[in-house]
Order: structure tokens, then sequence, then C-alpha cells
């Protein structure tokens, strides 16, 4: 290929020139240029390797359909592999390197794989690596990984970054009246069409230039009506969006764009984000696709100098590239005329080859004025040359019976063999493609979606004909989603529009002559490993594709996938509608993670929830932690401490003097109404029905199927206003499953549910001294003593400061406690007080930590017990259930299986030797059976100041009174190893709870 | 996407909105026997066609909704507050 910038012409702007690196070389292009198109003006030609063979690859079309230049752009953090050169546009600093090769792509040492192709045939590593006595006997696939590691490494694509990527990622919506995917004659008439209807029209092309086919002609009027369509387009407010790809279309009309913003920019704004993942919905779409030209499996099909007619025929006119000098076109259609002549005009010696034997002699004479020579019933066989074509071998014949001919030099070969429309995005839908036998391709067929196809997106070939389908699709468009003016709705032009019809061409042989044709280059599938599935008994087109990897590379079978259609219907005596085809899934071309990531991640993966008094916390010396979206004190350290002696501190303190916890991210639930007692008293299990006003009660509630969901507190404020609090975790859930119960089930009941976890900060208050510092913060003293406040008890009052509280005497520690919540925004002046009064009885501030060191030494459960499968029994909890009522579980609780006493029950844990620690997650096993499940689990352990050692929770079968006494091995054998403990009762201290009484 | 028209909010995405269950299921009195449990809770058709859910609009208006859906093509026939007395003022007030 000798390949050439013209003088003068095509898109590009020669007042901007631009510089870019390929393999460390810097080269020069135009504003306007394609990588690819640069390249090629820039006599480059071998761009790639290819994945299994290593053969040199060149660019083999000029779209996203590419499957010979692909390379990598970037370097460091920002390298992006398996680009295509010819959708990339340059700019200046461009980076890009062909890839899969070593040293480089024009001297590749891997090219050695080619020699042995013989053997790496479809299945070739299956067959060979996998299953293979003496190796695999008894291994399973153990042999298979290590052999795949190193053909991981030989066969190939580019290499991605392993670095962080540094780019910003946004994710937005949109919504239309109609989405017009494509920009070429048909998409523009559609979208000018619809828009003057009046309809919301969002425009979406994947390049960079408005105007898909008009871009590759080079006639005035082309242009003359692309500039003017698109001023119509603009004037009637039309949102038109360039470099921008449809990749999926969704249920409801809901599509996925992608809109490349900075890839072609060479200095991107920080605050741009390098790509946009929008989603659209939209009422009616009209896909204006645009159709691909195939290749035809002929020898050496793949080297660098053979592209399809239509790509050279848009570097010429578009990109002003003269691809080759000695030029063949090897066609079975009309389409590829039009490029040959364009070629013959700006140059190049140009001769068409025909598989068809008889054409109009209106363009056997055109071809004559302009000195471009032509053979009938002639087409290509075999391509020759090392790095790139140098001659073609013909084969003449007919009706599909080649014989070898003679031979014909020429430095660029362009093939025809047929164009399949861009049905991709309706199969999306679940629309599957009919066969239409006289354009030989796949088109959509009659189907019941919002949806229209125009232009050659269903088979219409020429531009004014594109152009009416296009108008009449817009028109429609307006029709069905206003309702009125299906009168001004014409018929569109059917497919086809080629004088001559098109003769089948995919696969040129003859007997006697083995060659190498390829129909997948980009995943190195050739013809004979289609047939060769065959001969091996995979029959459906499904099995085909993923035996030999057909399609499945990036260009998900863009331009090979039709020929091995034909090939296996072939080899299978059928036709091409009976085999069927694959089912295109998006995306319809690659997106890259980051896109789909968008802004999610790091510290905006999930959403965060801090406590109104975060910020006090903080200034209080807190060391923070994450307990679900929640951040809350984990342990408040004094200098030099570390977390354990920090939390062992507190948990003593809140013993011996007084302690304060936020408990802000409790949910919180206000349940009011006339019937707010029956339906709080129907939700627990146990019974509600005759909390005094200003009392709490600890409640339980199950799940239908009698398993426990939360557990928490509800206080009665009044006749009808109840104050529920639940766990962190499960706060939505339970807020949820109210409503649920009360709009579904219980419509009758006069109740309203209002999440008011948002609108009270609290803190729990613990210890001995802790009734001393709510009579140091409250207005009223008096209204916080013993017998105004007893165990349980519940007042509505207001702090010294004025500010109103609720306050109940309850107890998570197992110390006398107290929960106090004030609005949120006074959160900040309750814990001044508080904390203030606490410091004057050396009190503490303590976290979670110590959170769970004083329930557990307490066995008080939490959501790593109430973890979905324990029952109320099996939590310790069933006496607390009601039998004087039902409630919500209260049927199924009863299962004869969650009844079995010999289920995992709680239970607490202590070493055998008190000076050991253990672990969380430990399997709990009888001392001589020491394998598999074991009989149960841990989980939660703390140090236990108040006991000088080592503790946890944890379920076993069967409980206490079945392994009392016994020694049991807490096994831990990928961390810390196995430990002796013993079951002892969950209650570790303080059972008779004498001390939150006190 | 699904696309539900919320009869509060308008037609959103169905990613605000939280599945629910078997909206066909009458769930017995709360004193009703384990066997009527079991059949309510856990005995499900798997419906190839047209079926009533439950969802929630758990990131809008917090109603829970009765949903026709067919589950070969996603095609919603109705959307309902699950509230009787709701749905009867909503659809008076259309």
């Amino acid at each position: 290929m000798s390949a050439s910038r013209l003088p003068a012409g095509g898109r590009i702007d020669r007042d901007q020139p631009i510089e870019f690196h390929w393999d460390n070389r810097k080269l020069k292009g135009f504003k306007g240029d394609t990588l690819a198109s640069a390249l090629m003006a820039n006599g480059e030609s071998i761009l790639g390797r290819s994945f299994k063979y290593h053969r040199p690859r060149g660019i083999m079309s000029a779209g996203v359909e590419e499957s010979g230049a692909i390379v990598t752009v970037g370097r460091g953090n920002r390298r992006d592999p398996n680009v295509k050169a010819t959708t990339q546009e340059i700019f200046n600093g461009l980076q890009a390197k062909g890839q899969n090769a070593w040293p480089n792509v024009r001297t590749d040492l891997g090219s050695v794989n080619g020699l042995f192709s013989r053997f790496f045939s479809a299945g070739f590593y299956y067959k060979t690596f996998m299953g293979i006595p003496p190796m695999e006997w008894g291994k399973g696939t153990g042999i298979w990984m290590q052999y795949e590691k190193l053909i991981r490494k030989a066969a190939g694509m580019g290499v991605a970054s392993r670095e962080p990527d540094p780019d910003i990622y946004d994710h937005g919506h949109m919504f239309c009246d109609v989405l017009v995917v494509g920009s070429g004659p048909a998409g523009l008439a559609a979208a000018v069409a619809a828009a003057e209807g009046g309809l919301d029209v969002v425009l979406v092309e994947q390049d960079f230039e408005i105007g898909g086919d008009y871009l590759n002609q080079s006639s005035t009027e082309a242009e003359r009506k692309r500039s003017s369509q698109i001023s119509a387009l603009k004037k009637l407010g039309a949102r038109v969006m360039t470099r921008t790809t449809a990749f999926g279309l969704y249920d409801y009309g809901v599509a996925g764009l992608l809109e490349r913003v900075t890839d072609h920019v060479a200095v991107p704004a920080v605050e741009i984000p390098r790509q946009r993942f929008l989603t659209l919905r939209t009422k009616h779409t009209i896909l204006a696709t645009g159709a691909l030209e195939r290749s035809v499996a002929f020898g050496n099909n793949d080297l660098p100098g053979i592209m399809t007619a239509a790509a050279a025929n848009s570097y010429v006119n578009r990109f002003a590239v003269q691809a080759g000098q000695r030029i063949i076109v090897a066609t079975n259609n009309d389409s590829a005329y039009s490029p040959a002549l364009n070629l013959a005009r700006t140059g190049a010696d140009v001769t068409v080859l025909d598989s068809r034997t008889s054409l109009p002699d209106n363009i056997l004479g055109l071809l004559d004025t302009k000195g471009v020579s032509h053979r009938a019933g002639t087409t290509a066989l075999n391509a020759v040359g090392k790095k790139g074509i140098a001659s073609l071998e013909l084969a003449s014949g007919d009706d599909g019976q080649w014989a070898a001919g003679d031979s014909l030099t020429c430095d660029l070969l362009l093939v025809s063999g047929g164009w399949s429309p861009v049905v991709n995005l309706l199969s999306h839908r679940g629309v599957k493609p009919v066969w239409d036998k006289d354009n030989l391709c796949f088109v959509a067929p009659i189907f019941d979606e919002p949806i229209q196809m125009a232009g050659s997106a269903n088979a219409i070939w020429g531009t004014s004909d594109c152009e009416a389908s296009g108008n009449a699709a817009g028109v429609a468009a307006v029709a069905a989603v206003k309702g009125t003016g299906m009168n001004n709705v014409t018929s569109a032009p059917g497919a086809g529009g080629w004088e001559t019809p098109i003769a089948p061409l995919y696969e040129v042989r003859v007997d006697n002559k083995k060659t190498k044709c390829f129909i997948d280059p980009q995943h190195d599938v050739t013809a004979d490993d289609v047939r060769l599935a065959h001969q091996e008994g995979f029959v459906s087109v499904e099995h085909l594709k993923r035996y030999t990897t057909l399609g499945m590379a990036t260009d998900q079978g863009k331009m090979g996938n039709i020929i091995g259609l034909a090939l296996m219907a072939e080899a299978m005596g059928r036709e091409i509608p009976e085999v069927g085809t694959t089912t295109f899934r998006p995306p319809y071309t690659p997106i890259s993670l980051g896109a789909l990531t968008g802004r999610g991640k790091g510290a905006h993966f999930k959403p965060l929830r801090r406590t109104p008094m975060h910020d006090w916390n903080l200034a209080a010396g807190a060391t923070m932690t994450d307990a679900g979206l929640w951040q809350r004190p984990w342990y408040f350290a004094r200098q030099g401490e570390t977390i354990t002696e920090a939390y062992i501190r507190e948990t003593i303190t809140t013993r011996e003097t007084v302690g304060l916890v936020d408990v802000t991210s409790l949910g919180k639930i206000a349940i009011q109404g006339p019937d707010a007692t029956e339906f709080i008293n129907s939700v627990y299990s146990n019974a509600f029905a005759k909390l005094p006003i200003g009392k709490a009660r600890y409640g339980i509630m199950l799940r239908d199927d009698g398993i426990v969901m939360d557990d928490g507190t509800s206080w009665r404020l009044s006749e009808t206003d109840y104050f529920m609090t639940t766990t962190t975790a499960h706060a939505a859930k339970v807020m949820v499953f109210l409503e649920e119960l009360l709009q579904t089930r219980w419509p009758h009941l006069q109740v309203h549910v209002t999440s008011v976890s948002e609108q009270w900060a609290g803190s729990a208050v613990a210890g001995p001294k802790s009734r001393a510092v709510l009579e140091a913060c409250v207005a009223d003293p008096a209204s916080v003593a013993n017998e105004a406040l007893p165990f349980m008890g519940v007042i509505e009052t207001s702090l010294s400061n004025g500010v109103p509280c609720r306050i109940a005497r309850i107890s998570f520690s197992g110390e006398m406690a107290y929960e106090m919540y004030v609005p949120s925004d006074y959160s900040e002046s309750m814990m001044d007080l508080l904390w203030s009064a606490a410091q004057s009885f050396d009190g503490c501030l303590y976290g979670t930590e110590t959170l769970g060191a004083l329930r557990i030494e307490k066995g008080h459960v939490t959501g790593v017990e109430l973890d979905g499968r324990a029952t109320i029994d099996d939590a310790g909890l069933g006496k607390m259930a009601s039998d004087q009522k039902s409630y919500i579980g209260s049927a199924l609780r009863s299962r004869p299986d969650l009844l079995r006493t010999d289920r995992p029950q709680l239970v607490g844990i202590f070493p055998k030797d008190k000076t050991e620690k253990f672990k969380a997650g430990s399997v709990l096993c009888s001392e001589n059976k020491v394998e598999g499940h074991g009989d149960g689990w841990i989980t939660a352990v703390t140090h236990s100041p108040t006991l000088g050692h080592w503790i946890g929770l944890g379920y076993i079968n069967g409980g206490y009174d079945q392994w009392s006494g016994q020694t049991v091995v807490a096994a831990d054998p990928v961390r810390t190893g196995n430990t002796n403990v013993e079951i002892v009762s969950p209650h570790m201290v303080d059972p008779s709870g004498e001390r939150m009484r006190g | 996407m699904i696309r539900i028209n919320c009869p509060y909010c308008g037609e959103r995405d169905h990613s605000e909105f939280s599945y629910g269950g078997d909206g066909s299921i009458t769930y017995p009195a709360l004193d009703a026997s384990a066997e009527e449990w079991l059949e309510a809770v856990f005995q499900r058709e798997n419906i190839r066609g047209v079926q009533t859910e439950t969802w929630h609009h758990v990131s809008g208006c917090r109603q829970w909704l009765l949903v026709e859906r067919d589950t070969m093509t996603h095609e919603i026939h109705s959307v309902h507050a699950a509230h009787e007395g709701i749905a009867k003022v909503l659809e008076a007030g259309k």
C-alpha cells in the first residue's frame, strides 16, 4: 500500500496541523483526521498484530467495525487499549501504539505462531491443555489454569493500565419525544421532519462530525444538503450530540448514551468529565444507524492493504488520503463502483473485478470513459505479499464454481461483499432480524415497538431514497407521539436500490489450493475453523460462536458474522435464514468501566451519613468508624492510648461512674393515630397492649416466617402517640415493613408512621452516676428522680437551657442508663451539658467498641446475632414472646423445625485458659471432632474488663444445656489457630440485672 | 429500565421503587393456622405472563402500589395505590 495525502480536498483543516506520536515516532496530521487517516497519510500500513497468529494487520475500514487497526492510546494511568484507530480523533500530543507485538508491530517475534497455525485451529487450547492424561488425572482444571496464564500472555489484545483511572466520568439523565440515532441522509431528514412536527428531538451521532455518509460524498450538493439540514435542526431547537453513541436500547424507551467529551482534547479542563453516561427516556426512536460493508473470505484477506471499498472512498473524499495507486476493487454489488470512480478521478489505476457476469451498459460505459478496467465473472482468490498486498491471484467462474485464474499486481485491494444494515439496537429490544434474500442481509421484520428503521439501516441504498425514508420516519414519529396526523404519513421507499441484483459471495476457494481465509480477523477465526466446528458437531450458531469465538472480539462480529453464518449454512446444506443469527446485545461499541461507574467510586461509592453531633464527637477526640452508611464514634483515645486501652478504660469508667455515647443512628419512627396501640401490639411479638403512657418497653418484631426481624424500644408518649426505636442497621427495613402492613394488609387501621430518625439526636447516658448527670442537665432535677423516672419510665421535659427533650430510662449497657433525645439542631448543646456534668463525675465518652464490650458482657443481642436465621428462641428471648395474642410471625414461629431444641442457641463463651483470646468468626467444634461446619460459631468477642479476660457470644447447637462443662474448640485454622473454650450463659455480667434497676 | 406510572408522582424509573412481592396474596388473619400462613408466605406461582405485584415507591412518595406487569415483556397494564381507600380517592379525582 502506498497511500498518500492529496494536495487538496477533503474535510480536514489544513490550517490546523497536528503533531502526534505513533510507536514513539512523531508524525503529522490535520484537524479532522482520525488516527487511521493520519497514519495512512504518513504511509504507515501495519498498525497491529493479530490475536493468535501475530499476523500483520492494517486498516480494514473507516469506522466502528474496524478489526485490523486496533491500537493502544495514551500512556501511564491513561492508557486505553483496543481503541479503533478509525474512530480515534487525533490531537496534539496524542500517544498511540500498536499492540500485541514485540518489539513492535513492524517486526513482531510472535509471528512465529503463524508457522504453526495449523495447530491453532478452533478449540486448540481446550483440546490441548484440558483433560490430557496423565497431566490432568484427578486434577480438575488445575493444570489448565496454569497454561491459561501463558496462553493469555501470548494471545490477546492490548494491556490496560493497572493504575487508578485519574479521569472523572459523569452520569446524566435526559428526556425527549424522539431519539434519532445516526446523522446521515436518513437521520438528518428524520430529525428535521420530527422537529418540524413540533417534537422535542435528540439526534445522536457517534462520529465527531454530523453527516454520516454525506461526509464521504464529494459532491457540493451533498454538503449543501448536510449544512442546510443542520441549520434547520438548530433553528428548530433540536438537541444534536456528536461523539455520542447510543449503545443500547432498553424497556420503556430508555436508551443508553455514551458521550465522549474529552477523548479528542489535548489538555482537557479539569472540571470537564472525560465521558458522560446518559440515560435517555424517549417516546419514540428512529434508528438511522446505517449499514456496514462486508468483506469476503478469500486467501490472506487480512493482509495490510485490503479494506472495504467504502473505507477507501471515505479516506479519499473525507480525509483526502489516496489509499493506494494500483487498486483492485472486488465486488458482488453495485455499491463499489462509486468508490472505484472516485479513486480513478484522483489519479489511481483502478481495476474492478465483479463476481457477477452481466452488468448494465451505462456502468460499463462510465468505467470506460474514466479509464477504469473491468472484469466480469472474476473475483479475488488469494492475496500475495509479506507485509502488505503486492499482487492478487484471481478466480473466475460463475455461480460459486470458481477456477484459479491469472494474477494482477496491486498495492490496494478494495472488497465489497455486500452490506449489513445495523440492526443491532433493534436486536437489543428482542426483535429478531429476518433475512432479505434480494439484498442478502438481515433486516428488521415487522415489529411492535415505538421504533422506526430509516435509510440504509433498513437496506435502502440510494442517498435520495434514504432521505425520503428518514422524512417518512420523522413524520410517522410525529403522528405516533401526538396521536394525530396519521394522514400525513407517506410510505417510505422500499429496501434495495441497486440496478443489478447483488450476487451471493461469501467465500472464494478452488480445489487443490489451501488458503487462509479470515472471517473474524480480530479473533483470527478462519473459514476452516467454521467448517471444523461443524465437523465436530456444533450446529447451533450460538455454539459456533462460542467454540470458534467468531464475533466475540471488540467489534462483536460487525464485519465477520454474516460470512460465518453463510459458511455454517453451506456446511450444513441449509439456507442462511434457517441457520439464523446470534443475538446482538448492548453495548453496540465498547464502554469504559469508568463511564459505567461514574462518580460512584471511593468515598462516593455509597452515601455517607453523619449524626448531627459528628463535629462535636470529632472535637471531643473521637476516632470514627463506619456502621453501615453511618459514621459513628469508635473510641475516644486519650494521649498515647491504643484502641484496646481506650475501650477498656471507657468500659470500666462507664461501669464505675458514667459514660456518654452518640446513639443518633438508631432508627426512630413516630407511630401515631387512634389505632396505634393495636398496630404496635400486632407488630411486636411481646405484649404492648397495656403499656402505660410514660413507659417504654423493649420489643422484638418477627418476620412473617417467624424469624426475628429487628429489636428496639417503643415509648408511649400519649394515648395515640408512640416513639419507636430500631437498630441502626434495620431502620429502613422496619419502616418499609410498617408502611407495607398499613397500606396493604391492614388498611382499616388509623395509624400514621413517620420516620423521625433525622429529627431527633440522641445520647445514651450509662453508669451508676447517670442519674446524677441528668439531674445536673434537666430543667427540673426532680423529674428524673428514681420515683419520677423509674426503670423503663419515659418523660418529656426540657434541658436546663430550655431545649425540649425526651428521656427514657432504658439500658443496653446493663448499667442504670437513659437515652435522651433532643431535636437534631440542639444535639451539640445537649452534649455540652451532658459532657460537662459527666466530667464532674470523672465520666467518659465512649464509642461503638465500648458499646460492644458492655453489651457482650450482658449478652444483649445485635444484628450479628439477629442475623436473619435466628428465631426468638434461638436468641434466648423466647420467654418474652406473648402467648396471649397473635402477632406478625406468631403462626410460623411455631413450625416444628423452628422449635427443635438442638437448633443453634445463643451462649456465652469463655476461654478455658483465661489468659487466651479468640476471634469472632471462629467455628465452634466439639473437642474430638474439629472439622467441617462444627456445631456453632462465634458472633462477637471482647475483652471483658469486668471479668478480666476475653469473652464472646455465639451460637451452638443445643445451647448451654448441652455443652456446659465440656471443652469446646473455637477453630480458627486460617487466622490465629484453635483455642479451647467453654460454653457459659450469655448473661456473663450481672445476670439478675440489679445494676440497671439500681 | 421499567418506567412505572406512580399514581401520586407520575411516571418514574423503576430504580426509584423497590419490588415487594406477589400482590395477589391475601394474608391470613394473625390468628390463622400455620398452614394458612405457610400457603401465604411460601407458596408462589412462577407466572409467565401478567402478574400482580407490589412495588414500594421508596425513593418517592413511600406509597405501596399494586402493579400488573407482564413478566415476559415488562409491559405494565395497570398501577394502583395498594391502599383501597386511597386508590378510590385518587381515581375519583381523575
